[in-house]
């Protein structure tokens, strides 16, 4: 699948500003007055940035509201009023911590599910892919979650939770990665079965035109597949090692600051190779994966 | 609405031939022809003259070599446009609405002044059947020539889609899939139709006749001609040693 920017970056900021209101929910840290807003105001900006960003990969931004309305079937609609509901529950929520130093711890909780809810429900639109093997597993929401919750942990400053999180974060990263590699062989999807042809090895003889198209762009993207094992291990440093001894070492500004910094750009890297590396079943109809 | 119906009064779709499409690619043309001036957005083309063409099809033409254990590769010409499947995943992801199946026919259709243009249908379906227009920014796919098929403004031979009417070997045939006497269904009956991967649970409505058995060379009867003779003679044979006899020639 091609790796757009704008995906890469909606997913990496706004499942770590999710991931942070998460953790400010259940009180942890316990701030309040300007201490809070300063967190509030981060974890905002990332949660809104990450989905102003994905609205820039529409062909009709304009028309965004009309995607509330299919709930019933649609993880991309469910995923709109998750994030919506969670960021008005927050919002009331924090104003009571910056201006009333009171904490509702109620409405904390359930400003905290909402939030993972928010993650789950990005997860599952690639979850239910069944078209693209790699995603269309338990682990996917699991990573996505996993890793919502370690990065939120991190900005938290919750160093306890945030170093079991990020090891937990980087065996699910790996058991995604070596799943990932047999899922398309697994899925039961070969030229044989896209074309139907029997009675011996099919081949793509000639593409339907010879110039590339939406299909190829959009869905058949192989650039950089030969660097995955190289970026594996970046984004496995990056997004837990790193971070990990930042925390385990004397605690310093400087080295908080460099724990959170190294995971975005471990995450980011994982989640270009997360759409890099997935192959969708109609690379097959033209002799490609 | 996204929410698929259980069950369509009928079940409209195609029948492509295999062993009769002989890869013309006139059903593209035709399918391009039809619906770049009819329903919603035209098809566009992206630098069509330049130096790297693209554009918006619902229908491709894709050729495939099958190699037997044993005997002479078989090519095989494949088009392919959407399925109109009962399970449609494409259907289910959109956001919006803007994609639906008809209950009266089970044509799959989106309503492009709804669509956002976020491509997860596309993505959700296998065969790659959806393209987004990179013109309109709406999500462009096969409408069955819903425009045609109940259009009384047009003679009956072509209340058809533009693909079936247009195409010059007979291999696409139009019809109502869900009726156990119809002519397509028929056609499937007797010549083995199939689903497009099957595993992937879409249920396609369109089906594929699979290309027939073809004549071994073994088989076809004549042996090749043994050689008459391995050096030219008469006049060419004269040239070839007059040439040769030349500074330069062979000695
Ligand atoms: S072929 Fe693709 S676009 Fe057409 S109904 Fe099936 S899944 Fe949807
Ligand atoms: S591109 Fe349009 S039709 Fe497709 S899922 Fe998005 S809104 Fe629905």
């Amino acid at each position: 699948m091609h790796p757009a920017r704008s995906v890469i970056l909606f997913t990496t900021l706004s499942g770590l500003g999710f991931g942070l209101l998460i953790w400010l929910g259940f009180g942890l840290p316990a701030v309040t007055g300007w201490v809070a807003f300063v967190f509030f105001v981060l974890a905002y900006l990332l949660a809104v940035g990450g989905l102003i960003a994905s609205a820039f990969h529409l062909g009709h931004p304009e028309r965004g509201l009309k995607a509330f309305t299919q709930w019933r079937t649609s993880w991309l609609s469910r995923e709109g009023w998750a994030s919506v509901t969670t960021l008005i529950v927050m919002a009331i929520y924090g104003a009571g911590l910056v201006f009333l130093d009171s904490r509702w711890s109620l409405l904390g909780w359930l400003g905290s599910t909402l939030s993972l809810g928010t993650v789950l429900t990005t997860s599952m639109i690639y979850t239910q892919l069944r078209s693209v093997p790699r995603w269309h597993s338990r682990l996917t929401p699991a990573l996505f979650l996993v890793l919502s919750l370690a990065g939120g942990a991190l900005l938290a400053g919750q160093t306890r939770w945030a170093v079991p999180l990020l090891i937990f974060a980087g065996i699910i990263q790996i058991a995604h990665w070596i799943r990932g590699d047999a899922a398309l062989a697994r899925s039961g999807t070969t030229m044989t079965s896209a074309t139907g042809l029997r009675g011996g090895a099919v081949r793509a003889f000639e593409p339907p035109h010879t110039g590339p198209n939406y299909l190829l762009r959009e869905m058949v993207y192989v650039v950089g597949r030969k660097h995955a094992a190289r970026l594996r291990v970046i984004a496995l440093l990056l997004m837990v090692a790193v971070p990990v001894i930042c925390l385990i070492l004397p605690f310093s500004h400087l080295l908080a600051a460099l724990a959170v910094l190294s995971h975005l750009a471990g995450v980011m890297v994982s989640r270009w190779l997360f759409f890099a590396e997935a192959e969708h079943v109609v690379g097959l109809y033209y002799g490609q994966r | 609405m996204t929410q698929l119906p259980t069950e369509t009064d009928r079940k409209m779709g195609l029948v492509i031939d295999l062993d009769t499409c002989v890869g013309c690619h006139a059903c593209v043309i035709s399918c391009k022809g039809w619906n770049t001036e009819n329903y919603g957005a035209p098809l566009s083309d992206q630098s069509p003259y330049g130096a790297d063409p693209s554009g918006t099809f619902l229908n491709r033409v894709h050729s495939y070599e099958v190699q037997p254990e044993d005997g002479l590769a078989q090519l095989v010409h494949f088009p392919k446009s959407c399925l109109h499947c009962e399970d449609a995943p494409c259907v289910t992801v959109c956001p919006t609405g803007a994609s639906y199946k008809r209950v009266e026919d089970g044509i799959v259709l989106v309503n492009e002044s709804d669509c956002i243009g976020c491509g997860l249908c596309a993505w959700a379906c296998p065969y790659g059947a959806r393209e987004l227009d990179a013109a309109e920014g709406v999500m462009k796919k096969c409408t069955l020539c819903v425009d045609r098929i109940y259009n009384n403004n047009l003679p009956e031979e072509d209340r058809v889609p533009a693909c079936v009417r247009t195409c010059p070997a007979g291999a696409r045939h139009f019809g109502d899939l869900g009726d156990p006497d119809s002519d397509v269904s028929r056609l499937v009956d007797a010549r083995g139709g199939f689903d497009l991967m099957p595993e992937q649970g879409t249920k396609p409505v369109n089906k594929y006749l699979p290309p027939r058995p073809k004549d071994r060379l073994e088989q076809a009867g004549a042996a090749p001609l043994a050689p008459v003779t391995e050096e030219p003679g008469g006049f060419l044979g004269w040239l070839d040693r007059a040439l040769d006899r030349l500074p330069g020639g062979r000695h």
